[in-house]
């Protein structure tokens, strides 16, 4: 086990229901921790019904299918799993999803100076660091990356790009990420990768999936 | 030949649509679908079709479509003149078309998005489930466009039913009543921003498309500009950005979102969202 997968103790988890509407509970929570925690306990014993589970960054949403599931019923639901987690949630583990990067992103030099870094030391804190897919969005097949080894607080570029290439691997504020497909984008590019990240005919079709582990490889 | 369908002409968005593909957002995936999914229900039920067979969405009109082999095809949602072989037909209701006659979708003159559903529903590449084109994330098949060949599926489940020409009302012109709930985030609005989303009378910007309705109206005042990190949206969701013109969520929304919600549109009322002009009014009602 690496020293990431021990801090993923269970903290107590203490839901805070807003309103959404007559088919959705938004549940706010304290911290990214507890959210995936939470997140983790509800992938458990998912009733029918609930239609979606999105996590963010202090938040997961539900929506349901109110004819299947009630919005009370949903409440109890969460309430139960966030009180008493499944034991095995915290230790189930996946093998992490390796990505070979090509650490040749044009922001790479500029950034390692901002943070106080060499390059060859920000490349080598990238690649040390494990990585949680803590949630998607922005495009299909996104994933916001955490880390307990990524102390780092990266700013958005002031001007961001209108094209930022496919594979393009890159930092911003906690997160660091991966542009599935050209885009346009605000965070800091320090390599790319070829690695397919979506692919509709695959199952699931997202390489990253929230709860999923990371790490990142250098390639020449 | 089989049976088959030409795009002669596909007017300025005309686009493929089932109910969607709910169930992925976590991956970063919007429902997307029909927007008006009660008209596309309908339009199925007309020519017999499971209620969620992809149909396409007209948006406005200026659709043509030339008929390869004879079929059975129903329009609902907007009013207005849709021409077989040159003559208005009546909406809502099946009709059968012979081979290499010519469909025509003029603009619409109530509601502003006609749905058209053909026995055996349209057969297209399905992408998570659905064959709904995505506008956002891009998922689906792509727009509609001239000399595009719609192959014709066969997944009727029912007969034609056999049915006295339906009474329904066009679309309304006038002001929209949409059932609303207060959420998520209304306490980050001053009390009298909230009040007035429930109380005044929103004009539909032009500025709007399948991924969010914009409305014009009062400013609605932050209480403060603490940025939200983002978090879960809905279809239906509320979004008010800085310059306090709230924006209706609609299908083709993205999964996550920063600005505050100030209200969520029930799940009924959100099919009427599909059917609204640029200019037409609109009053939020607090939903029981």
């Amino acid at each position: 086990m690496s020293p990431a997968d021990a801090s993923t103790r269970v903290a107590p988890i203490v839901p805070r229901f807003l309103p959404m509407g007559d088919r959705a509970l938004l549940i706010e929570l304290d911290s990214l921790d507890a959210v995936l925690a939470l997140h983790a306990a509800l992938q458990h014993g998912r009733p029918s019904g609930v239609i979606d589970l999105v996590p963010a960054a202090r938040t997961v949403l539900v929506t349901v299918d109110p004819a299947q599931l009630s919005l009370s019923e949903a409440r109890r639901w969460v309430d139960r799993a966030a009180e008493a987690p499944p034991a095995d949630v915290a230790v189930e583990r996946t093998e992490p999803v390796v990505i070979p990067v090509r650490y040749d992103g044009p922001d790479l030099v500029s950034l390692a100076a901002v943070l106080g870094l060499q390059p060859a030391e920000l490349v080598a804190r990238h690649q040390a660091a494990t990585w949680r897919v803590a949630f998607s969005g922005f495009a299909p097949g996104f994933g916001y990356l955490v880390s307990a080894d990524w102390p780092h607080d990266v700013p958005r570029l002031a001007s961001p790009r209108t094209r930022v290439p496919a594979g393009s691997v890159g930092l911003a504020g906690e997160f660091g990420g991966i542009y599935p497909r050209s885009s346009p984008g605000g965070w800091q590019l320090i390599g790319t990768t070829e690695t397919v990240l979506w692919d509709t005919a695959a199952a699931p079709p997202a390489l990253l999936v929230p709860g999923g582990t990371v790490r990142f490889e250098a390639v020449p | 030949m089989t049976t088959s369908i030409t795009v002669v002409d596909a007017g300025p968005l005309s686009l493929v649509q089932d109910l969607g593909r709910p169930g992925f957002a976590h991956l970063g995936v919007g429902a997307s679908g029909a927007l008006d999914r009660g008209a596309l229900r309908l339009a199925n039920r007309l020519v017999g079709n499971p209620e969620g067979a992809p149909g396409i969405e007209v948006t406005l009109g200026g659709l043509r479509l030339r008929v390869g082999d004879p079929i059975w095809f129903a329009v609902t949602g907007a009013w207005g003149p849709v021409l077989l072989d040159g003559r208005r037909i009546s909406l809502d209701d099946a009709r059968r078309a012979a081979s290499g006659s010519v469909i025509e979708f003029g603009t619409a003159e109530h509601g502003l998005r006609y749905y058209l559903a053909v026995r055996g529903g349209l057969k297209t590449d399905v992408v998570l489930g659905s064959s709904s084109t995505d506008t956002l994330s891009g998922l689906g098949p792509a727009a509609l466009a001239a000399g595009d060949v719609l192959g014709v599926g066969d997944t009727a489940t029912a007969p034609i039913p056999a049915l006295d020409p339906l009474t329904l009302w066009a679309p309304t012109d006038g002001a929209v009543d949409i059932q609303a709930h207060p959420a998520p985030r209304a306490d980050g609005f001053t009390p009298a921003a909230v009040a007035a989303f429930f109380e005044e009378e929103w004009s539909v910007s032009a500025d709007s498309n399948r991924i969010g309705l914009r409305l014009t109206g009062p400013v609605l005042a932050r209480r403060g500009d603490d940025e939200l990190p983002s978090e879960g949206m809905l279809a239906g969701s509320v979004q008010v950005p800085p310059s306090g013109q709230p924006t209706v969520l609609l299908a083709d929304h993205p999964v996550t979102g920063g600005y505050p919600v100030i209200a969520v549109v029930t799940d009924a009322s959100l099919d009427a969202f599909a059917q609204l002009r640029p200019g037409q009014k609109v009053r939020f009602r607090h939903a029981r």
